[in-house]
């Protein structure tokens, strides 16, 4: 199976050349010295341009993501573990289980092919950590100046359990808001490595797949209403989609949002709003509000799930706004983020 | 979370509230302006309305720097940006406002100029110092809380001899801000009543708290400087109600723990040292004011980025239709606006209070629009 050639790839001090994407010897000897061993499996190793898989009779859902993180690495992950947990966890808020997913990647001319290895076996292991099997991929190289580092995509596919079938829309007046734990960590985490922020803290990025947890919510309340993985834009811009898509209101009791206190201190400092922050192993649940005491009880269990918690109630409001029950009593709107987050500037 | 928790304790908010409440006359009203975004935020963040008794009116005035600059001066920042050779630094506040014809830093930076984000001024000097084939034009905008960081880097590149370094100064004083307000009310024959001003905590800690007593002695106003957690707000609140009551028209400090009557007297150095008054600059909503702004001085007019670059100023009518002129002076509030959260919101702000995050209209729209009847 393999193209017989001297020297193997210097996976220490070699970089990523154009050639490593020109669809050659040398694309080909990124596959075999890369990513065939790393991703290891039977759908993979058939080496066609497509995986084929026997699937049962049943419903799938499927996902795709984008990853462009900076920087590659950060405290708690990398862009490759990234990759994986994201898209395994658009899958499993379907309701379903991820099975197989698939890779691209366009990498910049130049990257260190030690970087690669580095996030290509992070993806590998948060595949197998996940049960999911990477049965296809690509990989593209682009000029010098042209990307930063490493980009990738993934697309996975699951299979959803039968009469399981959240969806946004069906939040209903009366519901019980649910978390799984604390919120912003990721996105502090990032925050805190980028250049010119300046700031140390031991916050890591909450980075993890949640289909496990996902299912024994299922199993403990089948009729979830909707869940949702609050990553980009927090958990305000989550709960906004769910209130608009299901054409309700929902009050939120400050003093149950749960922060880690470091997350918490390095917003105020920098004066960043932790629920604009980005998550990437959390999830947000409607269920309905009888059987919130066993939906936590069942996350409770689960590692990930440990600092779960009730934090609201949808409610009827034909404007549809999340709002804010603050420790002094008044309200305030939760709304989604406009532009960017930035710091406060006097 | 230690040393901010403490002054958000709620039985002991609800205790000063309740204080309040006893110590107002219910025979009359009282109309309070805060003039620093921050307390706005804080106050709308906090729900602190709610706490305050009916004939305890707030209402926020110019204290967004963002909010205050006119449309001219994005103008002229967009200007210098598509210069050749050139890279603005500017706080990402800015980067959204609207200039003219709905141009904003941000279309520009897409459509192919060198504009880049930075946290502090110091980022800009270094973005210099890596570039020494760029001319870094640092867009300097903020009261006296972001004038000495500027200036201090306006020292630093002059100590290093860098060359291609430079500032676009539209730094502005707070006392001519409230000047600026009493001049507009009295030109619309006093429409509006502000009985006391929570002052600026942040600015006072800089310039201390003596520098607002000629404003206040001017106007005869109570004023009380003040923290940005919801205890401190509400007991400057309690101060600024006995001050009316008895009649006094003092500067007091509540915000003790940060501001001091003299205040930071190297900061000020270095401010001296660095800018000189500018005969007059145009705000956005107060117009041409006196002396309320600052210019490089003549021994750092080689780093001053409107003469370098020979980008004038040139004033722009604001839209018509959005009140944000009145909104700053306190005539009106953001839910008095016909455009708020119709056609003026955070992502497509018209007026310059919707823009910022600190802005009074954004910071309703973020925290208070549930209180409008039907806005969404």
């Amino acid at each position: 199976m393999t193209a017989r050639r001297g020297r193997r790839l210097d996976f220490e001090h070699g970089l990523v050349e154009l050639t490593h994407g020109g669809g050659g010897r040398a694309t080909t000897q990124l596959i075999e010295e890369l990513f065939l061993p790393a991703f290891h499996n039977d759908l993979l190793a058939t080496r066609n341009d497509q995986a084929v898989m026997h699937m049962p009779a049943c419903e799938m859902a499927m996902s795709t993501d984008c990853f462009v993180v900076s920087p590659l690495f950060f405290p708690g992950g990398d862009i490759g573990a990234m990759a994986v947990h994201g898209t395994v966890n658009d899958v499993a808020m379907s309701g379903a289980m991820p099975l197989y997913i698939s890779a691209a990647f366009i990498l910049e001319e130049g990257l260190p092919l030690h970087d690669l290895r580095r996030i290509v076996l992070s993806m590998a292991e948060a595949a197998q950590d996940a049960g999911v099997r990477i049965v296809t991929g690509d990989t593209k190289v682009v000029e010098r100046g042209k990307g930063d580092g490493v980009f990738i995509n993934t697309t996975g596919i699951g299979i959803r359990m039968p009469g399981v079938a959240p969806s946004v829309e069906k939040a209903q007046p009366g519901d019980a808001v649910i978390v799984s734990g604390t919120l912003g960590d990721h996105g502090i985490a990032i925050l805190s490595q980028r250049e010119g922020i300046g700031f140390e803290t031991d916050v890591i990025s909450d980075c993890a797949s949640l289909h496990r947890m996902v299912a024994s919510l299922i199993e403990t309340c089948p009729h979830v209403r909707a869940m949702r993985d609050p990553t980009r834009g927090g958990l305000a811009a989550t709960l906004n989609e769910i209130a608009e898509a299901s054409g309700v209101g929902m009050i939120l009791n400050e003093s149950a949002l749960p922060f880690d206190p470091q997350v918490e201190a390095a917003c105020e400092l920098l004066g960043l709003d932790p629920l604009h922050m980005a998550n990437e192993g959390k999830l947000v649940a409607i269920v309905p509000f009888d059987a919130a005491e066993d939906v936590l009880e069942a996350l409770h269990a689960d590692p990930l799930g440990r600092r779960a918690a009730l934090i609201g109630r949808v409610v009827e409001d034909p404007r549809h706004f999340v709002q804010i029950q603050g420790d002094f009593g008044g309200t305030r709107v939760l709304d989604w983020l406009a532009g960017e987050q930035l710091p406060r500037i006097c | 979370m230690k040393f901010a928790h403490e002054y958000r304790d709620k039985s002991l908010a609800w205790a000063v509230a309740e204080t309040i409440g006893r110590r107002v006359d219910p025979a009359r009203d009282y109309t309070l302006m805060e003039v620093c975004g921050g307390h706005t935020h804080a106050i709308c963040r906090y729900g602190m309305i709610d706490l305050l008794p009916e004939n305890v009116r707030l209402v926020h005035g110019p204290g967004c720097p963002v909010c205050v600059l006119p449309i001219g001066r994005i103008d002229q920042a967009i200007a210098m940006a598509t210069q050749p050779h050139v890279t603005l630094a500017t706080f990402g506040d800015m980067m959204r406002v609207p200039g003219s014809d709905h141009k904003t830093l941000q279309g520009t930076k897409s459509a192919g100029a060198d504009i880049r984000i930075v946290y502090s001024v110091l980022d800009a000097l270094e973005v210099a110092r890596k570039n020494p084939d760029r001319q870094v034009i640092f867009f300097a905008i903020g009261f006296e809380t972001t004038a000495p960081a500027t200036a201090l880097a306006l020292q630093m590149a002059a100590r290093e001899r860098l060359g291609n370094f430079f500032v676009f100064c539209t730094h502005v004083s707070t006392p001519s801000a409230i000047d600026g307000i009493f001049a507009t009310n009295a030109a619309r024959s006093g429409q509006m009543r502000i009985d006391g001003i929570i002052g600026p905590g942040h600015v006072a800690a800089i310039t201390g708290s003596d520098y607002y007593q000629d404003v206040a002695a001017r106007h005869r106003l109570p004023m009380v400087i003040s923290g940005f957690e919801p205890l401190d707000l509400l007991q400057s609140i309690l101060m600024l109600i006995d001050q009316i009551n008895d009649g006094r028209a003092e500067v007091e400090t509540q915000y003790a723990r940060a501001v001091t009557t003299g205040g930071n007297a190297r900061a000020q150095a270095m401010m001296r040292d660095v800018f000189v008054a500018r005969d007059s600059f145009d705000w956005r909503g107060l117009g041409e004011l006196p002396a309320s702004a600052l210019r490089l001085a003549p021994a750092y007019e080689r780093y001053d980025a409107e003469l370098i670059f020979g980008i004038d100023y040139r004033r722009v009518a604001d839209n018509p239709a959005c009140s944000c002129i009145d909104i700053l002076c306190g005539v009106k509030q953001p839910l008095d606006c016909r455009l708020f959260g119709k056609v003026c919101t955070p992502e497509t702000p018209v007026g310059a209070c919707m823009v910022s995050p600190e802005g009074t209209c954004s910071a309703y729209w973020q925290h208070a629009r549930h209180r409008a009847g039907e806005t969404a």
